[in-house]
């Protein structure tokens, strides 16, 4: 399997998983054949917390529904393209934690919601 | 380095109802005839956006048999990185005439699409077109939201952007906006959301055009009709092509870019009497003009520098890749009466993902 296939697997169990380089002691998202912090191979995943902040966001508008699109900092540092769901007053660097939507065929989505939702 | 501009010209701007390759034509042929050099002497193309083969493809509808040419892909910004390649060839003597141009018809073809364009097999394509960002405005959005976060302004700060550039453009007949009378800060706020905070009016225009410039050593310029055009500088950044890579979005390549650019010709901010920056949305312009030091973080909405003087992507013209435009308005400030003797050129592409600069001067 290639790091693209590993990591959309895993989300049918609902993990988020990262890149870890033992060497630079790093994660990475999106996960590749190279460590971009010091160009090794020997990479292995490892399980997310599954907590972050909100670095920022944009509601968009062009849709039936509107959607906020979110850049979300992880709390091991990469950064997640997602979305922000149900959150209705969304604000960069608001704390926020891991949820999943479903995809068609069993594989998830990861998307994240308020982190003090009581959920 | 002893390489200048000595030609430039836009094509017909607008909804012209031409194909490509007519308005890439009428761009060079203006740019060759503003600088005094017949056809049959270019030797050197740099375009792209025609074809597969775009330098190679004008090559042969002009006829020509170029010694050099570059068709490099890195959207808005690659044609201030041309200039950059034009002057090595032309130092170098690989060349003596090149002829950097582009032209659109995006408007009367209705080609753009809001949604932008996903490449199969990217990694974009796998772990961010899930999400449906729109490409590229929701990256200059959320750019725009950490900004108004960051420094505690609101949309209304930003919308003055637009205001500045309608009122700009109203001083250029070749404006899209001109005539059309002044925007305030309530239009732009009013206009359609598109992706917040940024709407309609924060974000450039979507016409045809384009436009030429023509470039030779400063050695031959001085025998042709123009003030020539000194390229004094150039640096350039490449620095994602993911939502998601950057680690911040309030910091761009067009700091390091406009570093080197300014190391090379061995000036600073202060010696410039005037900039274009690529204005692909009201974000772009306060935001650039930061990263290149004419404001300081947070600042940029009250520099105070001359710039995008025509009334830029946002207000005069904006076919898809604006660097080449960008140039040719550079030219026009320092040949005009403005006086200025020193111009900065920044290009920015995609989703601020290339950057280049480049430093142009006369001898006033
Ligand atoms: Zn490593």
């Amino acid at each position: 399997m290639t790091p693209e296939e590993t990591w959309w697997e895993a989300t049918r169990d609902q993990l988020l998983l990262l890149q870890f380089c033992p060497a630079c002691r790093r994660y990475q998202h999106y996960p590749r054949f190279v460590c971009t912090g010091c160009g090794g191979h020997d990479l292995e995943f490892r399980a997310a917390a599954g907590t972050g902040v909100i670095g920022s966001f944009t509601v968009v508008h062009r849709a039936e529904t509107p959607y906020i699109l979110g850049r979300v900092r992880l709390t091991e540092g990469p950064v997640l393209l997602t979305h922000l769901v149900d959150l209705p007053d969304p604000h960069c660097d608001l704390p926020v934690r891991l949820a999943w939507r479903a995809q068609p065929g069993g594989r998830h989505l990861p998307v994240f919601r308020s982190a003090d939702d009581g959920l | 380095m002893s390489v200048a501009i000595v030609g430039a010209a836009e094509c017909d701007l607008g909804q012209t109802g031409k194909s490509v390759l007519e308005l890439q034509t009428q761009a060079v042929t203006r740019a060759l005839a503003d600088a005094g050099i017949p056809l049959s002497e270019v030797d050197g193309i740099a375009t792209n956006g025609i074809s597969r083969f775009s330098a190679t493809q004008l090559a042969d509808y002009l006829g020509l048999q170029p010694s050099w040419s570059d068709s490099s892909f890195a959207g808005g910004a690659v044609f201030e990185m041309y200039v950059a390649r034009a002057a090595q060839a032309i130092d170098a003597g690989q060349c003596r005439t090149v002829v950097i141009s582009f032209a659109s018809n995006q408007r009367s073809a209705r080609s753009r699409k809001l949604a932008g364009v996903v490449e199969e097999g990217t990694p974009e394509a796998a772990f961010e077109a899930p999400y449906q960002p729109l490409y590229p405005i929701s990256y200059y959005a959320m750019t725009a939201q950490r900004y108004l976060h960051t420094y505690g302004l609101t949309r209304a700060d930003l919308a003055s952007v637009a205001v500045a550039a309608r009122a700009r453009a109203q001083l250029n007949p070749a404006a899209w906006t001109y005539g059309k009378g002044p925007l305030t800060v309530d239009d732009v706020l009013a206009a359609p959301m598109i992706s917040t905070p940024l709407g309609a009016l924060d974000c450039c225009l979507v016409t045809d055009g384009g436009g030429a410039i023509v470039l030779t050593s400063a050695a031959r310029a001085r025998h042709l009709p123009q003030t020539p055009v000194k390229v004094l500088g150039y640096g350039e950044a490449l620095t994602h092509t993911g939502m998601a890579t950057a680690p911040d979005l309030l910091h761009t390549g067009a700091g390091a870019a406009a570093a080197r650019a300014f190391s090379q010709a061995a000036l600073g901010p202060a010696d410039i009497d005037v900039v274009q920056l690529y204005d692909s949305f009201t974000i772009s312009v306060p935001l650039g003009l930061e990263a290149l030091g004419f404001a300081k973080p947070g600042e940029g909405l009250h520099a105070t520098i001359p710039h995008n003087t025509g009334g830029g992507g946002l207000a005069y013209c904006h076919p898809g890749q604006f660097g080449v435009l960008l140039l040719v308005e550079a030219v026009r400030q320092l040949r005009g009466d403005s006086g200025a003797r020193t111009a900065l050129v920044h290009g920015t592409g995609g989703i601020f993902s290339s950057h280049a600069t480049v430093i142009l001067g006369v001898d006033r």
